[in-house]
């Protein structure tokens, strides 16, 4: 049910019944790569093109989630999916081969917990009983998509950030063992006028702010309620704007107690410039690591807001500004 | 002192596009396009052959010699044969090149088979 202006709580306490991350040759060597639950050596994972091999990520996270909630396929009442691709090609064929009823979604990286937090609604809401929610990235085929053939060769500035590739799937049930889906908060376009994709990270620190104070406003909770508090892929340079930014906003979150799953994935290589990104960046980040030390008691309660650029390369070739968006989840603990 | 001065001249005009790239913000495409024609600008005005007499290699490897080879062509031909002698005479200087692209790129294609 809504509360305050933009915000969802769900007093069911949808569970997070099974969760899987799937990640690539290049996350294998982070210093996350234990938390994954299956690493591939081959960045083209035995398929003839990166779009296909995108798409193999996706099934494998929806289909080892699924069994990791002790599930089968039609099981699952309703799949909520999306990724970086055009018409989101990944989810949709991904959905084919599982047919399973779907919805997909864009939020760019913010679609992990935009399906998070519509799957624990619709559970919520008793009108499914088991969703999922997955979204997929793949460094070569996002290249392709937003940026320059990586034959080119074409320079990056440090402000840039690694498309990660790899998948991220949950499973949200109405009963069960595990940590709940408690609120969310669906943010609002933020386009502070920044034009350049090579900084995405503090295009969107502004609309993480915006998403942030929006769920303390609505839910009417005081700024240290949260063990932890997560962003998308805000980068280092997103990062260290949005540290900025909160205490001049108010919102004393004790920074210690914010990270970012861009600088998380790949600890301090400095090849990836500012940090990770993409659909896979959040969704592996929070269903392979987080969740994993959430589950061993490390914190009782986290909110994770994946942020998202939604920009198209046809809109930044014709000048436009990036309109970014935050979607906020909060995750307990069961003994809460 | 050869050397020096085809690194030095070299040098700076990779420091122009690396300004173009990072300061004002122009595409790969667009530095790329920007160099070549500044090398046709540079020709046009009487600059680029006494910069690469001057400097050698680090006038004549950068892309902005590829614009001089351009207006060069493109020049020498319209005194044969009138403003016909423009159009013809742009690759006839930089076939070579623009061949040796098209040759290149088919065979390292038929041997990578690049995906990106």
């Amino acid at each position: 049910m809504r509360k305050g202006y933009q915000s969802w709580v769900f007093p069911s306490r949808p569970v997070i019944v099974g969760r899987a991350a799937i990640g690539g040759p290049f996350e294998a060597q982070g210093p996350l790569a234990n938390d994954f639950d299956t690493l591939h050596g081959d960045l083209m994972i035995g398929q003839d093109s990166w779009e296909k091999a995108e798409r193999v990520l996706l099934e494998e996270a929806c289909d080892k989630a699924i069994e990791k909630a002790g599930l089968r396929r039609e099981q699952i009442h309703f799949m909520l999916a999306g990724d970086l691709m055009n018409q989101t090609i990944s989810a949709n064929f991904a959905a084919r081969t599982l047919s399973i009823p779907f919805m997909g979604i864009f939020g760019a990286c913010s679609t992990a917990m935009e399906g998070l937090a519509l799957a624990a609604l619709l559970v919520d809401s008793q009108s499914a009983d088991y969703v999922l929610a997955a979204t997929s990235s793949h460094n070569s085929s996002a290249e392709k998509q937003y940026r320059y053939p990586t034959e080119y060769g074409s320079q990056k500035p440090p402000t840039a950030q690694w498309t990660v590739t790899g998948a991220g799937a949950s499973v949200v049930a109405n009963q069960g063992n595990g940590l709940r889906v408690t609120a969310a908060t669906i943010g609002k376009i933020v386009d502070m006028g920044m034009t350049d994709p090579f900084n995405m990270g503090g295009a969107m620190a502004p609309a993480a702010l915006s998403t942030i104070e929006s769920h303390f406003r609505d839910l009417q909770l005081s700024h240290d309620h949260y063990d932890l508090v997560v962003t998308g892929d805000l980068g280092k340079v997103g990062h260290s704007i949005l540290s900025e930014l909160l205490p001049k906003h108010n919102v004393n979150i004790p920074l210690k107690r914010y990270v970012d799953c861009g600088m998380l994935i790949y600890g301090d290589n400095p090849i990836v410039w500012s940090g990770g990104s993409g659909c896979g960046c959040c969704a592996t980040v929070t269903y392979g690591h987080l969740l994993r030390r959430f589950q061993e008691g490390e914190w009782k309660r986290i909110l994770v807001v994946a942020t998202g650029a939604l920009l198209s390369p046809i809109s930044y070739q014709q000048g436009e500004s990036i309109p970014c968006i935050a979607h906020a989840v909060a995750i307990e603990a069961d003994t809460l | 002192m050869t050397f020096l001065w085809a690194f030095l001249v070299g040098g700076a005009i990779c420091l122009v596009g690396q300004f173009l790239l990072d300061v004002m913000k122009l595409t790969p495409a667009h530095t790329m396009a920007s160099l070549v024609v500044a090398g046709a600008v540079l020709n046009g005005v009487g600059l680029y052959e006494p910069l690469a007499k001057f400097a050698g290699a680090g006038a004549s490897v950068p892309i902005t010699s590829f614009g001089n080879a351009l207006m060069k062509g493109a020049m020498a031909e319209a005194e044969k044969d009138g403003l016909i002698g423009v159009i013809t005479g742009i690759f006839e200087v930089t076939s070579a090149g623009i061949s040796a692209a098209i040759v290149f790129g088919f065979l390292v294609a038929v041997c990578f088979r690049p995906k990106g």
